[in-house]
């Protein structure tokens, strides 16, 4: 499934006139301003702009990881505001993943523990997050290393390792900040192909931060922000890599 | 997260800073080791003083003596002569005289009436000058009470039988040599000839038979004790001559109560004894206070342990905030990831829980071993004289709760980090700089 305009029903994921302020009286900064955003359950989306300009904190908030100061975010409809602790956590376990920029990894455990936390979270029995964890890793092309410890992985890997991790839960939604800016082009494109193969083929959501306009330009939509303002959203073209996709699809 | 996995990823953690871990261990074990060692000393001690208790006579059993009339304190000034008085046997501090009433047969009656006394019979004190084997030398040996639920610490033989008509005596094993028995063994179903002296000065002897070997201890250290029979024959051979007015005064007399009776009946049963003019002692009140000097020495020496056990608990406390501090990424990530913070808090004290565990138990262990060696080998040397003597004694229960409690003050420890990881914002620790 193509994903972009196929559910045309609810949003997994939308923000209502979000604002989120830091500090107080005159040291208040107003890091998001009023955003309003749908995300669809299956689509690409781009997140970019300046430096400082509000897109990691719009992550967040839409991540659950933060609350914002005014406004809303509703999950598949309902007002995240109405969930308790546990379900804000259970909804961040079960329905995202998490691709960071820096790895996050735990250096002195195996790529295999590590990969595994997510399940480990959730409460999933020693065999069976085994098993799931290293099934990701075979998709990733990671299995031989699955004993190595994370540190001893190159750049590349570790972020393959990433991304294994925040697939490990089978995940509605990625959430991913700069994911190749730690990367060489190279690599980076691997683990851009990677990112949208999965949207692509298992069609999971994809809300990438980054600052690289050729990255963005491969999502389906590209919100441009600005001192903490939505100044732009741009749907991509039916263009060549569309055109690729169907022919793909079609053979 | 499930909770089999909480404890493993928390002992899991313990271990990646080893030599930090270690250092705290060290610390707890310190603490754990000489809690250990001072406890184990406070049960030896208090333990040999319970097996003395019951060779100094049974516990469903009071010594009571007549509270004489004029019996004013000694710092009332000179006491007015009473030819009836009886100086008492009841041991006072230094330079008081216990000056008891007589018991007689009314008095006898009288307590037996009480409610919550059971029995009651005259203490017949017997004075033995000497005693003898085989016709060889006679020795001086004093003569102990024998009453039914006492039990002496016996090297050989049997505890007297107080039923048996026959004469019985035990005697003290420091006796062996000089009766001329080769050891306490040989000694059993011996003769020995006892010899009492009445009041006109005639000597008599009772012959009996050595049924047991008392070991020395605290209670009875060199007395032959008779059975029943053997005493009252001995006292009826001192009373000859005596009439029987002077018969019938005693001056202490035995109470047996309900051995079932809770130290609150025991103590009612006492005050109902005060009321009617009588002095009471349990044999554990006479030894009550030698154990409260044990236990506060005791207390003093844990109290020594228990301040090494804080400053390691600190350790905790700077180990564990370290490691916060190191792992606050790992923190974030956990979190974002949806664990909850109440499972952070039980993986943070879970660690506190688990390094105070290894500190007490390796302290605990190591503290027998080394308890058990020195009071073997002083057992051997300087405490030699005290048999039955385990100078430092250990039970499971207050080795357990020398853990559980270790473990808890680890806890306590561990909550202030704890709490820190719990509180910590996944995007404030996630933000990198
Ligand atoms: N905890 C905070 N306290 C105060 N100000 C904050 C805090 N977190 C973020 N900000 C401010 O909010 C603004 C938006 O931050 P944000 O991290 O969203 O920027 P960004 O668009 O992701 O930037 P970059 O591309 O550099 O990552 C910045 O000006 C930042 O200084
Ligand atoms: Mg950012």
């Amino acid at each position: 499934m193509t994903g972009a305009h196929h559910a045309m029903t609810t949003p997994i994921l939308s923000a209502r006139d979000v604002r989120k302020s830091y500090g107080r009286g005159a040291n208040r900064f107003d890091a998001l301003k009023g955003v309003s955003l749908d995300v669809l359950e299956g689509e690409s989306i781009a997140i970019i702009g300046k430096s400082g300009s509000g897109k990691s904190t719009l992550m967040h908030v839409l991540a659950l990881l933060d609350q914002p100061t005014d406004g809303t975010i509703e999950l598949a409809g309902e007002d995240t505001r109405s969930l308790s602790g546990a379900a804000l956590n259970r909804a961040r376990n079960q329905t995202f993943g998490f691709v960071f920029q820096q790895f996050f990894l735990t250096p002195n455990a195996s790529v295999l523990e590590n990969v595994m936390l997510p399940l480990k979270i959730a409460g999933v029995g020693r065999a069976e997050r085994r098993r799931r964890a290293l099934a990701v890793l075979e998709q990733l092309e990671l299995a031989d290393k699955a004993k190595n410890k994370a540190v001893s992985l190159s750049g590349g890997q570790k972020q393959r390792s990433v991304i294994a991790r925040a697939l490990v839960n089978r995940p509605r939604v990625i959430f991913a900040d700069e994911p190749t800016g730690n990367l060489d082009t190279a690599t980076g494109a691997v683990v851009e192909d990677i990112l949208f193969d999965l949207n692509r083929e298992h069609g999971i959501t994809l809300i990438i931060v980054t600052h690289d306009e050729e990255l963005a330009s491969r999502c389906d939509r590209r919100v441009h922000i600005r001192d903490g303002l939505i100044v732009d959203i741009v749907e991509r073209a039916p263009d060549a890599e569309r055109a690729a996709t169907a022919e793909e699809r079609a053979a | 997260m499930n909770p089999v996995d909480l404890v493993g990823s928390a002992v899991g953690n313990t271990f990646r800073s080893k030599t930090r871990t270690i250092l705290t261990i060290l610390a707890i074990f310190v603490g754990a080791f000489t809690l250990t060692i001072t406890n184990g000393l406070g049960t030896g001690i208090n333990r040999y003083i319970d097996d003395t208790v019951a060779a100094m006579g049974a516990e469903d059993v009071m010594t009571v003596t007549k509270v004489a009339e004029n019996a004013t304190d000694a710092s009332d000034g000179p006491r007015e002569y009473d030819p009836d008085a009886i100086v008492g046997e009841q041991n006072g501090p230094p330079g008081t005289t216990n000056v008891v009433a007589p018991i007689g047969s009314a008095e006898l009656d009288e307590l037996a009436g009480i409610d919550g006394v059971v029995r009651v019979q005259p203490a017949k004190r017997v004075d033995v000058d000497s005693i003898a084997h085989d016709g060889g030398t006679e020795y001086e040996i004093g003569v102990g009470g024998f009453v039914s639920g006492m039990r002496l610490q016996l090297a050989a033989g049997e505890q007297p039988d107080i039923e048996a008509s026959d004469f019985q005596v035990v005697i003290p094993d420091s006796y062996l040599d000089v009766l001329g028995f080769d050891d306490a063994d040989a000694a059993i179903g011996e003769p020995v000839t006892l010899a009492v002296t009445d009041a006109e000065r005639t000597r008599h002897e009772v012959e009996a038979t050595v049924v047991g070997v008392a070991e020395a201890s605290l209670g009875t250290t060199s007395s032959a004790v008779p059975n029943d029979a053997l005493n009252d024959a001995l006292f009826a051979a001192q009373s000859t001559g005596l009439d029987a007015s002077e018969l019938d005064a005693y001056s202490q007399a035995t109470v047996w109560f309900d051995p079932a009776s809770s130290a609150d009946e025991v103590a009612a049963l006492e005050a109902d004894l005060a009321d009617a003019g009588y002095d009471s002692t349990t044999v554990a009140q006479q030894l009550g206070a030698f154990k409260s000097v044990i236990d506060g020495i005791v207390l003093v020496l844990n109290a020594f342990a228990i301040i090494a056990l804080l400053a390691a608990s600190f350790g905790i406390v700077n180990t564990l905030l370290m490691s916060v501090q190191e792992r606050t990424r790992e923190i974030g990530l956990m979190k974002a990831m949806g664990m909850g913070s109440g499972k952070v808090f039980g993986l943070f004290s879970l660690e506190a829980v688990f390094i105070g565990f290894l500190g007490s138990a390796i302290g605990a262990g190591l503290g027998m071993i080394a308890g058990s060696a020195i009071s073997s080998a002083l057992g051997g040397a300087l405490l030699a004289d005290l048999p039955g003597l385990t100078l430092i004694a250990f039970d499971p229960v207050s080795i357990a709760a020398i853990i559980i409690v270790v473990m808890g003050v680890a806890f306590l420890a561990g909550t202030l980090p704890a709490v820190r990881a719990a509180r910590a914002d996944p995007v404030e620790s996630l933000r990198y700089e």
